[in-house]
């Protein structure tokens, strides 16, 4: 096995049953356990799950520690909500929240291409990305990395949230978009479709995992592992790293978009409660804990903590604080490579490089305080 | 003229209350290179220390000024403790001690909704600080004013700075921290216990964030939440100003001040945000290390 993460292949026959189990665990065993509110509640962690693959991909392999995954979640869920609110008040109508808080006569000129349903799913994902493409143009090409990076994405995120509770009459402010009832001329009140729902998010996740494995496996996913440890050599190589982070940001803000705009059917709202500082921060915990170098670790870790965030908070809400933070801190500090890793270490150590490549290695620090003068 | 100029205050004190937040950060993000998310708690430890002391001295006036040392020694201990429990382990991997940092900040704001109550809490200003200050009277009989809380601050944040740079120019202390952030080697080799400043450092720093929470407590009510509102600005204006000096940070915060409140007027409080958000990027573009750098032959 390569020293390096992630530069072995494992055999196609091994990620084809992989898949497969994974298929199998997803379509038949989990609607045939869980009942109806439970198999909707793992949708919505399924839909988190995506997100955390995306930050895998970006942080994980990237080394770009992005805190405002949920400006893009936010922007592909509001895009599925204004069109699903539209399909509701119906045709020449508007959503009801306008008139309450904004006082409108019409619908507002940016709301209007979201009636086409074919726009809106387009929307849903090529909106996030393009955002991710602007702002990582601007970040990458000029080397703000690092830290700066991740300030920044997360002042993003606070901006968002600030706007978006702004413009009540046009967003819905704090409530955000609510009380949606049909997707696509199905009653989401109706278990049948809530389950089709399901099953729905179920496929996307399974797609998405399947692009990252290919991105992973391909010369990309290796010049992008070399960015993350030794961005300078990669340059001298000749290759421009600056396209290789870009293309990691905005794929997985593409993958964040589709997460909202699933999440809006799978649980009838989005809010920006739900993709604010905080949550955005969330998911990456869930990516830490899972293991971020990882295929699969992030999807483990955002499920879990999900799950246990549902079983927890309600019951002992402030325990769950503690435990989140505590759990947070360990995983980082002392176990870097995540829950994941725990099981290799047990398989014979064969991940430990894991641990020491992930991003900015000790050599950093006197390289970047060497002041000759 | 008038409305320029009474803008152009209110810039100010925005500028001098984000400044206050920042200097502890450019101390431990700018020199240390830390980021410590919990940086936004402390400046909570400060502002229920002197909620704390309000129950103790009964006089607004005496308990703000008791509050003031007792907030910087409260915080700073915290600072040093973080210190050595986790981010001395982390300094080679200056994103993960955001992360860490974080946590921690998640556990301290629950400890303080369990020991305070969720429910924000308020003090009471002392009454010199309730009321405007006079400035002066525009020739078309307007008045000029600023609320006297606000001139406080501004007054606080020069000491603090005057102080800050004092101790960083003139104290042996100050001579070894900035040794350590200009050579970490060369001033090991040279003898200075590198691990001791860097604990210090994190004091000094960790405590102008307990001094910033006594200062909000004068502009609006305690909570649990109160630090995770304004760190992030507080962050951007140390990133705008560029790491390894403070003047860069000084020189942002006004202007970002400036800039929030004329905006703001022009347009809305949530707009405001979204342009200083754009401008910071583009100012980014033109110099992405800061505003100020230490020149470095480095690559990073």
């Amino acid at each position: 096995m390569s020293v390096l993460t992630g530069l072995g292949r494992p055999s196609r026959l091994r990620t084809g049953l992989g898949f497969a189990g994974g298929a199998l665990l997803l379509f038949a065993v989990a609607p045939a356990v869980l009942d109806d509110f439970r198999l909707n509640l793992l949708a919505k962690y399924l839909c988190l799950a995506m997100v955390a693959v995306g930050i895998g991909l970006a942080w994980g392999r990237g080394g770009l520690l992005t805190l405002g995954q949920g400006v893009f979640f936010g922007l592909g869920g509001y895009a599925m909500a204004m069109h699903l609110k539209l399909a509701d008040a119906g045709p020449g109508q508007m959503p009801d929240f306008m008139q309450l808080y904004g006082q409108l006569d019409e619908l507002p000129w940016w709301w209007k291409p979201f009636e086409n349903p074919a726009f809106a799913l387009a929307a849903t994902v090529l909106l996030p990305m393009a955002v991710a493409f602007v702002l990582g143009w601007v970040v990458f090409r000029r080397r703000v990395r690092g830290a700066y990076f991740a300030i920044l994405s997360q002042a993003l995120a606070a901006a968002m949230v600030i706007f978006l509770v702004g413009q009540q009459g046009t967003t819905g402010g704090t409530n955000g978009l609510t009380d949606i009832q049909g997707f696509f001329g199905y009653d989401l009140a109706d278990p049948v479709n809530k389950e089709t729902v399901y099953f729905v998010v179920a496929a996307c996740l399974l797609v998405l995992l399947a692009i990252v494995r290919q991105l992973m496996q391909s010369r990309y996913g290796e010049l992008l592992v070399a960015v993350r440890d030794a961005e300078e050599r990669v340059r001298f190589l000749g290759y421009d790293p600056a396209k290789v982070k870009l293309t990691a940001y905005v794929v997985a803000a593409g993958m964040a978009g589709l997460a909202g705009a699933l999440f809006v059917p799978a649980v009838g709202i989005i809010s920006p409660a739900l993709i604010g500082v905080v949550p955005s921060i969330e998911f990456v915990i869930g990516v830490a804990v899972g293991g971020r170098a990882t295929l699969l670790g992030p999807i483990a870790g955002a499920v879990a903590v999900a799950w246990a965030k549902t079983a927890l908070s309600e019951r002992f809400p402030g325990t769950w604080t503690y435990l989140q933070g505590a759990l947070f801190v360990v995983v980082v500090a002392f176990l870097p490579g995540g829950l994941a890793t725990i099981f290799a270490w047990l398989r014979g150590r064969r991940a430990t490089p894991r641990v020491s490549t992930v991003v900015d290695g000790p050599a950093a620090r006197p390289v970047e305080e060497g002041v000759p003068s | 003229m008038t409305l320029v100029a009474s803008q152009f205050i209110t810039g100010i004190s925005i500028g001098a209350v984000l400044l206050l937040i920042a200097l502890g950060l450019a101390l431990t993000f700018g020199q240390m290179n830390v980021i410590n998310m919990a940086h936004g708690e402390f400046i909570m430890a400060g502002a229920y220390t002197t909620f704390v002391l309000q129950k103790v001295f009964s006089d607004a006036g005496v308990s703000l000024l008791v509050a003031l040392p007792a907030a910087f020694v409260v915080a700073g201990l915290m600072g040093v403790l973080l210190e050595i429990l986790l981010i001395r382990r982390l300094y080679a991997r200056p994103l993960d001690t955001l992360l860490v940092t974080w946590g921690v900040s998640l556990m301290l704001q629950q400890l303080a909704r369990d020991v305070f109550g969720a429910p924000n809490v308020q003090t009471r200003a002392p009454d010199l600080l309730t009321g405007n200050v006079h400035l002066w009277t525009g020739s078309d009989g307007v008045e000029l004013t600023i609320a006297s809380n606000r001139l406080f601050i501004l007054g606080l944040v020069l000491v603090c700075l005057v102080a800050l740079t004092l101790v960083l120019r003139l104290t042996p202390l100050g001579r070894r921290i900035r040794a350590v952030v200009q050579n970490r080697d060369l001033a090991a080799v040279s003898g200075v216990p590198t691990a001791r400043v860097d604990r210090l450092t994190f004091f000094l720093g960790s405590g102008l964030a307990g001094v910033a929470g006594v200062a909000l407590t004068l502009l609006g009510p305690i909570g649990p939440t109160m630090g995770t509102n304004v760190i992030i600005d507080a962050f951007l204006v140390v990133v705008v100003g560029g790491i390894g000096q403070l003047k860069g940070s000084v020189i942002v915060a006004f202007t970002l001040g400036v800039l929030q409140s004329g905006v703001e007027y022009a347009t809305t409080l949530s707009v405001a945000k979204v342009i200083v958000f754009v401008a910071i990027v583009a100012f980014l573009q033109l110099r992405p290390q800061g505003l100020f750098t230490v020149r470095t032959r480095s690559l990073a």
